[in-house]
């Protein structure tokens, strides 16, 4: 309308598309100078070219591998946080599990997961489901706190005002308290997104049949440094694409929260 | 429409218990307009979470209707200090929440609805959420969030005090208008003297700390009052004076002294 509102909305455009941009490309230029400049061995740091040219190389087969650890995190990362909203509920819901449970699922979450690679090989074999598994243990956990703080957030204004209609448990639960947490759920979604493709990966790396974890773990084996960053690339992409997915979803479930 | 009858509450603190509201006895009419004054910490508050049947009297008990108070009554509407709204709902959904909440046809209340926007000049308002909102029109949502329950008795805990000076006149000036539409009994919790004596027919003056009642205060002053330009204004100056000796004598008084 305005000059005002014009200028306004370009900026917002600048904000929230190019300051980004421009992080990447001067993050990706300095990479590149140090290379160039020091001169340093593809063997130990490849340039942005090198991984590029072997990207160009085999691209069909570097997606293949994208796409199987992406279904991967996506599966797993569906059960970790369909598992995680329960378990929190559950919580919120009985002091007493709660006080029972939290040791446990503490304990579970400081296991260190690497550790556990080795017996998923032992129990579930080589496939899928040792990888989905370990997506899974690697991220409930934040779902879970940030799920029981939202739902234990509930100001005291609202619970005085619920008590005072004489609501149910269920209403309040519903009605007020579920949406109430909504902004914290995705807090966990966020710290969760990278923690699911942390574990595909430990998973793809300790026990490799395909992936980009069995290409990292592969490219080791035949020295070619390249090939490790194309997909260590490949990783980065969909940690940042996963990464905007949950917040675009954030920005639709939670338009209160993102207004402010 | 409410008896008190002789009720006292002591919570237990972390130093041994601490009586907020000694022996408080009290009958407000049907229709009438109760302010309850005092300073900070009189136990004002608390005493309407009894009314409310948000709390359990240590002793003595509530009536409202008749029916002694034990938990939350669908006919008794709360409005708090702050306007409690859900931040994820529209002006109109929030007001929808207890037709909701009481499992009752949102349709049956729409026509009731718009005229509630319509009397507190929200109608433009109705789509929008709460954050666009200014804090009086917040709490003009959650002022007819209790008034769509259609309650026989409205429990205001210092509604108006998270305002500024104009907008807590203004609003002050609406809700006398809505009770005298609609005749609702309203006991309406406050530390301004200006808002007691615009809004009440009777004013209690609890003392601090344990809360009893100090005086019950006529306020003769034929209705509708407005503040500032009016044939009262002598009337208004001397229950003003008389309020405001009653609540600054207060500290000096030995605390066990009674009505």
């Amino acid at each position: 309308m305005t000059d005002f509102d014009a200028g306004s909305r370009t900026s917002r455009v600048w904000t929230n598309v190019g300051l980004p941009i421009l992080g990447v490309v001067i993050t990706v230029g300095a990479w590149w100078g140090i290379t160039a400049a020091f001169h340093i061995d593809p063997f130990y740091v490849p340039s942005p070219a090198d991984v590029v040219d072997t990207f160009l190389r085999t691209p069909e087969f570097l997606l293949q591998e994208t796409w199987t650890t992406l279904q991967r995190v996506l599966i797993g990362f569906a059960i970790a946080v369909a598992l995680g909203l329960v378990i929190a509920v559950t919580l919120a819901a009985s002091r007493t599990v709660e006080r029972m449970a939290m040791p446990i699922l503490a304990a579970i979450n400081a296991v260190p997961k690497v550790a556990l690679a080795p017996l998923l090989l032992v129990w579930m074999g080589f496939g899928d489901s040792p990888k989905i598994v370990m997506v899974v243990l690697v991220s409930f956990f934040p779902v879970i706190v940030s799920t029981m703080a939202g739902l234990t957030s509930t100001p005291d204004d609202l619970q005085e005002l619920t008590r005072s209609l004489k609501a149910s448990w269920w209403q309040t639960f519903v009605k007020v308290r579920l949406t109430w947490a909504l902004p914290q759920v995705f807090v966990g979604l966020k710290v969760a997104t990278p923690l699911a493709i942390i574990g595909a990966v430990i998973g793809e790396v300790v026990n490799p049949d395909r992936g980009l974890g069995s290409v990292i773990a592969g490219s080791g084996a035949s020295n070619d440094t390249p090939l490790a960053f194309a997909a260590l690339v490949l990783l980065a992409v969909t940690g940042v694409v996963l990464f905007y997915l949950v917040a675009g979803i954030e920005r639709l479930l939670v338009p209160w929260r993102v207004a402010k | 429409m409410i008896t008190i009858d002789g009720v006292s509450q002591t919570f237990k603190g972390k130093s041994g218990p601490v009586e907020a509201i000694r022996d408080i006895s009290l009958t407000i009419g049907e229709g009438e307009f109760l302010t309850v004054i005092g300073r900070s910490g009189c136990g004002k508050s608390t005493l309407l979470r009894m009314i409310a049947g948000l709390l359990k009297p240590t002793k003595g008990e509530v009536r409202v209707a008749g029916e002694v108070v034990r938990e939350p009554r669908r006919d008794v509407a709360m409005v708090f200090q702050k306007p409690a709204l859900l931040p994820w709902r529209s002006v109109e959904d929030n007001i929808m929440l207890p037709v909701e909440i009481f499992g009752r046809r949102k349709a049956d209340h729409r026509a009731q609805v718009d005229r509630l926007l319509e009397t507190t000049g929200l109608t433009g308002f109705r789509k929008r959420l709460p954050h666009e909102l200014s804090g009086g029109m917040q709490q003009r949502v959650s002022l007819c969030r209790a008034l769509i329950q259609n309650p026989k008795v409205m429990l205001m805990d210092e509604p108006f005090s998270a305002l500024d000076a104009l907008t807590r006149e203004e609003l002050a000036v609406e809700l006398q208008r809505i009770h005298m539409d609609l005749g609702t009994t309203i006991v309406f919790v406050t530390h301004s003297i200006q808002e007691a004596v615009l809004l009440a027919d009777r004013v209690a003056v609890l003392s601090s700390r344990p809360g009893q009642v100090r005086r019950l205060v006529e306020i003769p002053i034929p209705r509708p009052r407005s503040f500032g330009h009016n044939a009262h204004l002598d009337q208004v100056a001397g229950v003003s004076a008389e309020l405001h000796s009653l609540l600054l004598s207060d500290t000096h008084l030995p605390k066990t002294s009674t009505l």
